[in-house]
């Protein structure tokens, strides 16, 4: 990660009434970041990004985006952000080029630099054979292409991402991630929302994860799954046989075996046991069904921390009621 | 806490789309038609009428206006119902309809206030309703020419002008309305339904309705119903109510404009016909005066519309 901060969050908070949206979080996001707001829909997420972009008032806390405060400055800090909202919409009677016309006139560029802007925004977007089409004739993933063609046109320094994959098919979900590694590659920095943890996974330097108006957790993919999962292996086994638990428990280097369902156990351990546990059920003469290790994914991460403090959160929301 | 830059950054921009947008879309063409065919209809009937009783007439050019034939009503009339129609079909979905097409927070999220976004469809649906409006009263003028083939004189030029501004106002307090409606209801067809049935209300139920509400208010004197007279302070009454309504200062405005011989718009009192020379025109001056407040409610009504709009606006969330 880069030593230059672009956008700066401090205690930052948004009250709907006695509601609380967004509940003092802080976060910082480097030059040429990569960086996601994960979470479950209502989590504060897109609250979040509209208080970075001053279209929605900020109840407390503080924010800065290139040193700017989106509150006092908004036209500042919208000349060198882009946003991609969620399910971004266009005219649909005017053409894509007419679209981000528009836009650049609205932004201020002339003529000569407009045109020019356009043309290789649409160019690196895929789009440049339609930009001449009304837009009312574009699919979603293609919108979706033009919204991110409004930002590169624009020459924003922080592009921000409003679940730009929901509602993709997998092949326009891959385009528009390889369209978010090329700002990456230009140095522009992302700050992405998703409640899909696996499709933006791939493409995230570092992640927060939303809960409630909070960030639960914070950091790069590798180092949650080694502070969430714990550093040791968690496999998976599905196999008949009576005694099995205590058979696996012996394995050296398991430090637990649970059972999580009918027949099924997970074990804890600190490398991977696969072999030994494979070993065991044969040598019980027990139907092995299933043998898997898992990898640190965010599902998981983000399952596995929510599964194991329920009761936290419970205490925290009425912590939070109670406030209220 | 002083924002920064100009508020109406984007402002021109915005004008120029949004006012290119309505020159270019089939309902303004619809609604341009509909008052083109309507208004040849009243002005042939004028026409015939004048033609007909054709007498000793300073202001004939005038008449063109305000004279109606059965049973078509008079061109003022049916512009006074159409012009309103006309900014509601150009306002009612002029924000929620940027909600839902989901350009707003995009929009905004360019280096512009949200001034500019709501003064930039406000004036462009002004623009779009006077270049309408001064195109019609040109072809009124010309065909008036053409048909009567006595032209107007100067103060008639002028009265007839004149009519063309204050038509232009109350259309902007139409549009103010309805672009109120289109920020208040996000969707279109109930900020629609709504400024219609507000319009239908204040055009046609109100006027009724003032004289029942201000015998209430200001109850009839027995006295004067014995004479077989009006209660001066219901008639004034009923007055003030009726002039709550748009279309009431317009059609006072217009009568006092488009005939010379109004000499005033309330009720008359005996003292102030003393020395008056009854259906004698006034001079243009003395009818702008008698016409002046009402003018100055319809623009402030605009006014107050755009404003009660503006802020609500600037309070809205953004987000669908």
């Amino acid at each position: 990660m880069n030593e230059e901060i672009v956008i700066e969050a401090k205690g930052l908070t948004k009250n709907y009434g006695r509601a609380v949206a967004v509940d003092h979080i802080s976060f910082t996001v480097g030059r040429g970041e990569i960086f996601g707001l994960l979470g479950p829909n209502g989590a504060g997420k897109t609250t979040t990004i509209l208080m970075l972009l001053g279209l929605t008032d900020i109840s407390a806390g503080e924010v800065r985006v290139l040193g700017f405060n989106p509150a006092r400055e908004p036209l500042s800090v919208k000349r060198r952000v882009g946003y991609l909202p969620d399910t971004v919409g266009f005219y649909d009677y005017l053409t894509a080029a007419d679209n981000l016309r528009y836009t650049a006139r609205l932004i201020g560029f002339k003529q000569l630099d407009r045109e020019k802007r356009i043309a290789g925004a649409l160019d690196q977007v895929g789009l440049s054979e339609l930009a001449d089409k009304r837009v009312g004739t574009f699919s979603h993933g293609m919108r979706q292409r033009l919204g991110l063609a409004e930002i590169l046109m624009k020459g924003a320094q922080i592009a921000i991402l409003d679940e730009p994959t929901s509602g993709l098919d997998p092949h326009a979900t891959a385009e528009l991630l390889a369209v978010i590694r090329g700002f990456k590659a230009e140095g522009v920095s992302v700050l992405l929302s998703s409640h899909l943890l696996e499709r933006v996974q791939s493409v995230c330097d570092r992640v927060a994860l939303f809960s409630g108006g909070r960030i639960a957790l914070m950091g790069s993919v590798a180092d949650l799954g080694r502070e969430v999962l714990g550093g040791g292996y968690v496999v998976d086994i599905e196999a008949d046989g009576a005694g099995l638990a205590e058979r696996l428990a012996l394995i050296p280097g398991v430090s637990g075996v649970e059972q999580t369902g009918i027949g099924k156990l997970r074990l804890h351990a600190d490398r991977d046991v696969r072999p030994e546990a494979a070993v065991e059920v044969v040598a019980m003469q027990g139907r092995l069904k299933y043998l898997g290790v898992q990898e640190p994914s965010l599902d998981a991460i983000y399952t596995r921390y929510f599964e194991t403090r329920p009761n936290e959160e419970m205490a925290m929301k009425e912590g939070t009621l109670h406030a209220a | 806490m002083r924002r920064e830059g100009s508020a109406f950054q984007g402002l021109g921009v915005v004008m120029l789309k949004e006012l290119s947008d309505h020159l270019t879309s089939v309902r303004m063409r619809v609604l341009e038609w509909l008052v083109v065919l309507v208004a040849l209809a009243a002005l042939y009937g004028a026409i015939q009428q004048i033609k007909e009783t054709t007498a000793e007439d300073p202001f004939l050019f005038l008449r063109l206006f305000t004279t109606s034939r059965e049973p078509l009503p008079s061109f003022v009339s049916f512009i006074s119902f159409l012009v309103p129609l006309m900014a509601i079909g150009l306002g009612f979905d002029a924000v929620n309809g940027e909600y839902n097409r989901r350009t707003l927070s995009r929009i905004l999220a360019q280096p512009i206030y949200r001034d500019a976004l709501l003064f930039g469809k406000f004036l462009a649906g002004l623009i779009t309703l006077a270049i309408s409006l001064i195109t019609l009263w040109l072809l009124v003028i010309g065909l008036g020419l053409l048909l009567i083939g006595i032209p107007p004189g100067a103060e008639e030029i002028g009265r007839s002008f004149l009519f063309l501004l204050v038509t232009i106002i109350y259309a902007g307090v139409w549009l103010a309305l309805a672009l109120l409606f289109s920020i208040l209801f996000r969707s279109p067809a109930t900020a629609a339904l709504v400024t219609l049935g507000l319009w239908l209300f204040l055009t046609f139920i109100w006027p009724v309705l003032a004289g029942a509400v201000a015998q209430i208010i200001a109850p009839l004197d027995p006295r004067y119903i014995a004479l077989g007279l009006q209660t001066p302070a219901t008639a004034e009454m009923e007055q003030i109510l009726a002039r709550l309504s748009p279309s009431t200062l317009f059609a006072e405005t217009v009568v006092a404009l488009l005939d010379p011989t109004t000499r005033s718009l309330g009720p008359i009192y005996l003292s102030q016909l003393q020395g008056a020379v009854l259906g004698a025109p006034l001079p243009l001056s003395e009818s702008m005066l008698i016409a002046w407040p009402q003018t100055v409610g319809m623009i402030a009504s605009a006014i107050v519309l755009f404003v009660i709009g503006y802020v609500i606006f600037q309070r809205q969330e953004v987000r669908a």
